[in-house]
């Protein structure tokens, strides 16, 4: 069944803000807001949940840590113990000192690209894909709210629009899509 | 919003809108190049080969064309790789630490910054490469299962451990920066009309599009990057300081290195920046973005750095007495009065004076004086590096080995190269990529720019929330 998208578009970040409230007060459901810069304070009026990259972050960094201090045991401690300079590699706890700088520099690589790859996924957004912002404009000067009918069900179109009306919005544009 | 005091100098001169900043940042780019462009672009590409052509006579023939000896076995390439870490240094420190400060000032340099750093890690990777000598066999730092028994590489090594920093810094480095970029190219992606470019940003922005979502993940992102970036910035130069403190060579053996190599790199690092964004800023009309303000901070952060590094320097000669350590006592008498006593009174000279006259409001404010300053201070730290080095081990502890370092051409023309690449790669960076974060700019236009800042409460955010009535 195809679908009615309602967008409104602003040019101003505090505008949109304000009128999103306004909105959302009287039981509208905004979809989407396509901005070229993040708006402060945007996300709690429209229900966006905030992420949780950084849980994801301290899992990679663990792991990191994990990977790095088993391997290091393996390869110093039990594969080949090293005796360099009269600094025998007995235990792990005896020689931790010299193993900290690549288990900090390892806890970081893992967590900085581990967060990167899962930003990019969780966005999607990878080399190549198509953009899906409304308007050439959002990534310049404009800011586009986006209303789903299916969504916004107790609302028809017509009363959808006259709610938009008094935001203050510049352009109103509708798409139907499948 | 935070709110900036009045009296605070604008970050955004003029009466910029979101759109101008746009069109500001993206008209050099859409813009044919100037003339000048070519004429650099040439002269750094025709260095810059001339140093892949030393490279590869080097490879060639060995590392024996170098200009070292017996007792001077680490010179001239140790010394170029450690400097060019260190000006890499500025550029994280700008993105990450500042943005942990908040400090908005680093949104007009963060992004050419961040390419700087990672230019000059390139040209610093070069040098440990190429000083293998046989460069096919890097693949030997790594830790890989392999034939010789497994032998492992050494973790008890500051020379691995080096391995370790360099990458995981250059590698974070470009995460960072790239996913600063993704929203500037789409919106670059959305303004180009030619097709070869649009496909190109349409590419490069990753399918960009902007929503609320990805904005909230975004500032998570490079807020975590941040965090992380910073424990990384200190670590890798406190590594590379590693490399000559846990040697027992006096002048070496030093447990103020760390420190003392970190500061300093942040300190070569802004000199550099203020080196390349007094150029950029003419030549890109971006006066409006990176002006005074901006470069008397950056000179504020070289005159605290060079401090640091000058009394470490004092320091080291203290404690070289002090320690009651005769060697240690000697290596650094004649680092002052050997025969690299110019080495070290340049050094001392482009250090420790010249950033102290940045105590002088109207220079730190000059923006000629700060250009040759930033080229006095990157010549000095260079000097750092080869007094460091050379002076320390050029008399050994047996007087018939005494010996001194003379560079050969191939060493010349391999450094001189590096720098000729690193304006090959720098001069591209500012053709084709947003050289200021448009995004970020955009963020502070109601705080910082002159035409918000100045404006009577009826104009800008202020006026607006006056007739909303959810105001928080």
């Amino acid at each position: 069944m195809a679908e009615k998208i309602i967008y409104a578009m602003y040019d101003d970040d505090d505008v949109l803000k304000d009128g999103a409230k306004k909105l959302v007060a009287k039981g509208v459901k905004v979809s989407e807001v396509f901005s070229p810069f993040p708006i402060h304070g945007i996300d709690p009026i429209i229900g966006v949940q905030n992420t949780r990259l950084g849980i994801m972050a301290f899992l990679y960094a663990i792991t990191g840590t994990m990977l790095a201090t088993i391997a290091m045991r393996y390869f110093m401690i039990s594969d080949w113990p090293m005796n360099i300079g009269g600094k025998p590699n007995n235990t792990y706890l005896e020689n931790i000192l010299a193993f900290i700088p690549v288990t900090f520099e390892f806890t970081v690589l893992c967590a900085a690209h581990g967060m990167a790859l899962t930003y990019f996924l969780r966005n999607k957004i990878l080399p190549g894909l198509p953009a899906s912002n409304p308007d050439p404009r959002t990534t310049d000067d404009r800011f586009v709210m986006e209303f789903r009918m299916s969504e916004n069900s107790n609302f028809t179109e017509e009363e959808l629009t006259s709610l938009i009306q008094t935001t203050g919005y510049v352009e109103l544009d509708q798409k139907e899509v499948k | 919003m935070h709110k900036e005091a009045a009296i605070r100098e604008p970050l955004i001169l003029g009466h910029k809108t979101y759109t101008d900043i746009t069109a500001d940042v993206c008209k050099p780019i859409e813009d044919k190049a100037p003339k000048m462009w070519y004429v650099l672009f040439s002269i750094a590409l025709i260095i810059g080969l001339y140093g892949v052509g030393c490279i590869a006579y080097l490879i060639g023939t060995g590392i024996g064309v170098w200009g070292l000896n017996k007792t001077i076995g680490w010179a001239w390439d140790i010394t170029n790789f450690v400097w060019w870490v260190g000006i890499g240094h500025a550029g994280t420190l700008i993105s990450a630490v500042l943005l942990l400060f908040r400090q908005k000032w680093r949104m007009a340099i963060n992004r050419s910054a961040e390419a700087m750093t990672i230019f000059a890690v390139f040209m610093a990777g070069i040098f440990p490469l190429i000083h293998m000598g046989r460069i096919w066999l890097a693949y030997w730092v790594v830790p890989l299962p392999n034939q010789f028994g497994s032998l492992w590489v050494n973790f008890n090594s500051p020379l691995l451990w080096d391995v370790f920093a360099i990458s995981t810094y250059l590698s974070v480095s470009v995460v960072f920066w790239y996913i600063g970029l993704i929203p500037d190219f789409a919106t670059l992606r959305d303004r180009v009309k030619r097709p070869i470019p649009k496909k190109m940003y349409s590419i490069l922005s990753f399918g960009w599009s902007g929503r609320a979502k990805n904005w909230n993940r975004f500032e998570m992102v490079s807020l975590i990057l941040a965090g992380l970036a910073t424990p990384l910035v200190f670590s890798v130069h406190s590594i590379v300081s590693f490399d000559f403190a846990t040697s027992v060579i006096p002048g070496w053996h030093t447990t103020i290195f760390p420190p003392y190599f970190v500061a300093g790199a942040v300190f070569s690092g802004f000199a550099m920046v203020q080196t390349l964004m007094l150029v950029m800023r003419k030549a890109m009309r971006l006066e409006a973005y990176i002006h005074t303000r901006h470069v008397e901070y950056m000179n504020i952060v070289i005159m605290v750095t060079g401090s640091i590094v000058g009394t470490a320097y004092i320091t080291e000669l203290f404690i070289s007495w002090y320690s009651g350590v005769e060697y240690e006592a000697y290596a650094f008498i004649n680092r002052f009065s050997g025969p690299y006593w110019w080495a070290y009174w340049s050094m001392m000279t482009c250090n420790v004076i010249s950033p102290q006259l940045m105590w002088i409001r109207p220079l730190r404010r000059s923006l000629l004086f700060t250009f040759i300053i930033s080229i006095v201070v990157n010549i000095g730290m260079w000097f750092e590096r080869y007094v460091i080095i050379v002076s320390s081990i050029h008399r050994d502890y047996l007087p018939s080995s005494w010996s001194m370092h003379y560079p050969s051409h191939i060493d010349l023309g391999v450094y001189v190269g590096t720098i000729g690449l690193f304006f090959v790669f720098f001069l591209l960076f500012a053709r084709f990529f947003p050289v200021l974060p448009i995004a970020e700019l955009k963020t502070i236009l109601k705080s910082s720019g002159e035409s918000y800042k100045n404006a009577p409460d009826s104009h800008g955010h202020e006026g607006h929330d006056n007739h909303n009535t959810n105001n928080h």
